[in-house]
């Protein structure tokens, strides 16, 4: 388990508003940066990504909540933490040397290891030569470079940036993210963790190793997407293409809509019955006084074991009936199931399917909260996906489906591959 | 070209509680000075006599120079402390800009006896303690603009600078020196061009002056105009004038052009300017290695400063202020409420004891006052739009004239009002008339240069949407360009007005030929309670200019400039 570097605990920030009222930017921000991680916080504008990105560089403070860096709160800016800005915050007056310098101003350094630093650091991130320029004699790219050879010349162990490429044009932006990407990779500075905003979510998964995804109004964090790519990651390639998609769709779509963001919940296999089957096994056992040696009734209806027992599996979920020493017995429930007329028949399973099968409770409460009422199959097919083949994801749907109709939640659109709620 | 940079603070348009504890404040602290003067003795030694002999000119300016410099000097240290002051928090904010627009509206000469006074006090009679107070009375003409300028260069500084300075800790020597000075650095050197001008302006005023019944007069440029022209010697007064002249253009070569074009290296906006301001003497001087010398000793210098600042750590946690600092301003607060409180109390009863024909004589000045800025701001508006937008619209015509229209520019109206006075007294009309004349030399120059600013900035591609369309006559004036000049002639107008009422004083009461002549006004008012040392009617008359000019501007023309922000923005 690699060190935590930095963490934040239950960071709020809220703006007071005109009116005494308050605007909540960040709530509940819970994140963790481990020693060499490169993580990007991703969101729609106004999610509060570079809000988050000042608290954790300990620029500004949280309303509520702390951040502990090395384990110890962080309440100022501190010697090794750097930033790189989007507006790439040259000071316009000073030649890109001395702007370089001014990030070791304030150390301990000599004036002449300054110069020698920074003079290196411009040689690395390629701006030899331009030493004595001013930043408005250089080109966008040139000028994010020495923002970045700023930062790094204090030997930064956490480097910020905040949209650093997204003021520059797309070929210069994708040149300085592959040398970003170099730089990281080859170890070559002491930098143990990158925390990266930017909206751009190719840029995201091209670069970091961890996705950090926030909701806006008020920011909260949404998904924690790790991206287990090798680098240089090419860009075309289908699991490159693959996160990039996830990470569109929790970026567009609200999170109850998205089938790999719901709670892992334990799913029961659901036995291969219909409902008619299981329905007649209770009519026949509460014929037999309720109790039904298991091997005797498969005999007698010349059925093997197998075939019968996932009725008796089906009725013990439903809460119909229990399995003792060899028996079935029907308990309360099943006995007032077998002496109910149809519509009884049809209330009563309602009630203990939504009590009892977590697929049929989820479906019905998916339904019941998407505007339209209606969904595709695959959404469910996806959830189920997570815990069974797909084969037998596509049987437990079918299942629930039967059961569900039985019971008159939802119905099923065969053509159009939907559920869709009961008027 | 000579563009003014348009900047004016964002305060609300409308009164607020605190304008008015401001005014309080201020009436207040007139009260004291003007109650403790009323009560001094001070017996004067004759004072120094002015040579009127030629030979003395050089000796003379040199004076006046040096006592404009270190007024200089003092109004940029107290603008920059102002300006942080300002910033510091939310409360200081709230009450130190509207102090500064109220202060800005008090005539230097209304600052006069509580200074003189004062530095008598402390010098009693040495020539020191005169030559500071007409440095002070230097300062208060020059200052206020200056701190605006640094508090609102402040204000804009981008966030993200501010958050480098942060990211990598540097002390706040550091940050003055990197960031806040050199971003503020156009702003301040324009605001110092207009505040030394506006020294010129009033040094006639600040070196020779007459406060109950006496006399005093320091040896300078303006004491020399001035005496030539009591002694009705006009062969002095234009040798006085030329030798003014002279070192004003002088200063202009030596001094303003080239810091102007070295102020250049500050512009943050990345574009190129359209066109690179030169100077021959900043060429000559990079070119001098004394120069570099010293700006390399200067270097050594700052890193050693910087050096020490190392350990000053910025941090913008607060909760550090300690219970001794807490209880200490508590003790500063208290005491500031009883003082001001006392003072009003003194006020009223100052008020109260005022004859009733006087309060009726303030308002029939003021309305005489009023009638006479509002024409010369309108006879200035009327003739520096139509040859501002000549001037602005046609570079063959600007390369000509600007230069002539920033030496007549530069000549200080105050020194060549006796001249002026020769023509008008033997025209007749006398001086009821005449001071609108003296009033309008002395503010028209303010909106000339923002007209001439603004209608250059009109861009080609509207200027040519308007030829293609054969839009022409007062159609083009009322489609193009009075939209176009609008935030600029608002701009200019707001310095104009407050130039104006300045200049009341000066041009409602003016001595010529060992008489004086005066006309009815707040001005002429002001100036001769000075003299005849009528501390109350001082007090009322100066309290009612400043109502007068900051209703002004909170009631016309902040509206007016809100709404050229708004509508008429041209980038």
């Amino acid at each position: 388990m690699a060190d935590v570097i930095l963490e934040t605990k239950g960071i709020t920030k809220s703006y007071p508003m005109s009116g005494g009222k308050e605007i909540a930017v960040l709530e509940d921000i819970n994140i963790q940066i481990k020693d060499n991680e490169f993580v990007s916080i991703l969101g729609p504008s106004g999610a509060g990504k570079s809000t988050l990105l000042r608290i954790m560089a300990g620029l500004s403070l949280p309303s509520s909540g702390e951040v502990f860096y090395h384990g110890l709160p962080l309440r100022k800016t501190m010697p090794k933490i750097a930033m790189v800005f989007q507006s790439f915050a040259l000071f316009p007056w000073l030649t890109v040397l001395e702007n370089v310098e001014m990030g070791l101003r304030a150390s301990s350094l000599s004036d002449q290891e300054i110069r020698d630093r920074s003079l290196r650091m411009l040689d690395l991130v390629g701006l030899d030569g331009f030493e004595d320029a001013y930043p408005r004699e250089l080109s966008g790219g040139m000028r994010q470079r020495v923002g970045i050879a700023r930062a790094l010349v204090v030997e930064p162990e956490v480097l910020f940036m905040d949209e650093p490429f997204s003021a520059l044009d797309v070929l210069t932006a994708d040149n300085l993210r592959g040398e970003l990407v170099t730089l990281w990779m080859e170890r070559k500075m002491p930098i143990k963790s990158i925390i990266f905003v930017t909206h751009n979510i190719e840029e995201a998964v091209f670069m970091s190793d961890r996705a950090i995804i926030l909701s806006h109004n008020p920011g909260r964090v949404k998904a924690d997407v790790s991206i287990d790519l090798p680098h240089m990651r090419d860009k075309g390639s289908k699991d490159f293409l693959y996160i990039l998609d996830r990470i569109y769709t929790i970026l567009t779509k609200p999170a109850e809509e998205i089938p790999f963001l719901m709670k892992r919940e334990r799913y029961q296999f659901l036995p291969h019955t219909k409902v008619g089957a299981i329905s007649g096994l209770i009519e026949l056992v509460y014929d037999r006084d309720g109790r039904v040696d298991i091997p005797t009734l498969a005999s007698e209806l010349s059925m093997e074991v197998d075939d019968i027992f996932p009725l008796m599996e089906a009725s013990v979920f439903l809460g119909f009936g229990e399995i003792k020493e060899g028996d079935f017995i029907l308990i309360r429930k099943g006995k007032e199931f077998a002496e109910a007329d149809t519509l009884m028949k049809k209330e009563i399973f309602r009630e203990t399917a939504l009590n009892n099968i977590q697929l049929i409770k989820q479906i019905t409460q998916v339904l019941q909260s998407t505007s339209k009422h209606r969904i595709s199959e695959d959404f469910f097919i996806e959830i189920l996906e997570n815990h069974f083949t797909t084969d037998e994801a596509w049987n437990q749907l079918e299942i629930a489906i039967d059961w569900g109709r039985y019971a008159e939640l939802f119905a099923y659109d065969y053509d159009r591959g939907e559920l869709y709620l009961e008027q | 070209m000579l563009k003014i940079p348009i900047q004016y603070p964002s305060i609300s348009i409308r009164f607020k509680t605190i304008d008015i504890m401001v005014l309080l404040s201020i009436i207040g602290v007139l009260t004291i000075i003007i109650y403790v003067a009323s009560g001094w003795r001070y017996e004067i030694q004759p004072t120094t006599d002015i040579d009127l002999h030629v030979s003395y000119i050089p000796l003379y300016a040199a004076n006046s120079v040096v006592r404009i410099f270190i007024a200089y000097i003092l109004s940029l240290s107290f603008s920059i402390w102002y300006g942080y002051t300002a910033n510091r928090s939310k409360l200081s904010e709230k009450v130190m800009i509207p102090l500064l627009d109220i202060l800005q509206s008090i005539p230097v000469l209304s600052f006069l006896p509580g200074v003189v006074l004062a530095m008598i006090a402390i010098f009693h009679d040495r020539r020191l303690g005169i030559e500071l107070a007409s440095i002070l009375l230097i300062f208060t003409g020059q200052v206020w603009n200056m701190a605006f300028s640094y508090y609102i260069s402040l204000k804009t500084i981008p966030r993200e600078l501010i958050e480098v300075t942060r990211i990598f800790r540097h002390s706040r020597f550091i940050r003055f020196l990197k960031l806040d000075l050199p971003f503020s650095a156009i702003g301040l050197v324009w605001n110092s061009m207009m505040s030394v001008s506006g020294g010129w302006f009033f040094l006639m005023a600040c070196e020779m002056f007459v406060l109950k019944d006496r006399d005093f007069r320091l040896p300078g440029l303006g004491s020399y105009i001035q005496t030539a022209a009591s002694h009705g010697d006009m062969i002095s007064v234009l040798y006085g004038l030329g030798a003014m002249i002279t070192v004003i253009i002088a200063l202009d070569i030596f001094f303003w052009r080239p810091l102007i074009a070295w102020s250049q290296k500050f512009r943050f906006d990345p574009i190129q300017a359209e066109e690179e301001r030169e100077s021959f003497v900043l060429n000559i001087l990079r070119r001098s290695l004394l120069v570099k010398v010293i700006s390399e000793g200067v270097g050594k210098i700052i890193r050693l400063i910087e050096s020490r600042a190392k350990r000053v750590r910025t941090s913008h946690y607060p909760g550090f202020i300690n219970p001794l600092k807490k209880a200490f301003k508590l003790v500063f607060l208290v005491s500031a409420i009883i003082a001001l409180l006392w003072s009003l109390i003194r006020a009223m009863i100052i008020f109260s004891a005022i004859p009733a024909e006087e309060y009726v004589s303030v308002i029939i000045s003021s309305f005489y006052s009023i009638l006479r800025t509002t024409t010369a701001i309108l006879l200035a508006t009327l003739w520096t739009v139509p040859v501002g937008v000549y001037i602005g619209m046609n570079p063959k015509a600007s390369r000509i004239l600007q230069p002539l229209v920033q030496i007549a520019s530069s000549i200080p109206a105050t020194a060549i009002f006796p001249v002026i006075l020769v023509i008008l007294i033997r025209l007749g009309g006398g001086l009821t008339i005449g001071s609108i004349f003296l009033m309008l030399l002395g503010t028209q120059w303010y909106i000339l240069f923002n007209v001439i600013a603004g209608a250059s900035a009109i861009p080609q591609e509207l200027k040519d949407v308007i030829k293609i369309f054969r839009i022409k006559g007062w159609k083009r004036w009322k489609t193009l360009i009075l939209p176009g000049i609008f935030p600029y002639l608002v701009t200019g107008l707001i310095t104009a007005t407050g130039g104006a009422w300045n200049a009341t004083i000066v041009s409602e009461y003016v001595t010529f030929g060992g008489e004086t002549i005066k006309t009815k006004g707040l001005g002429s008012l002001i100036f001769e309670s000075t003299v005849s040392g009528n501390f109350h009617v001082l007090l009322l008359s100066t309290v009612s200019m400043a109502i007068i000019v900051v209703s002004i501007n909170r009631l016309l023309w902040k509206r007016l400039f809100a709404l050229a922000e708004e509508k008429y923005r041209l980038d």
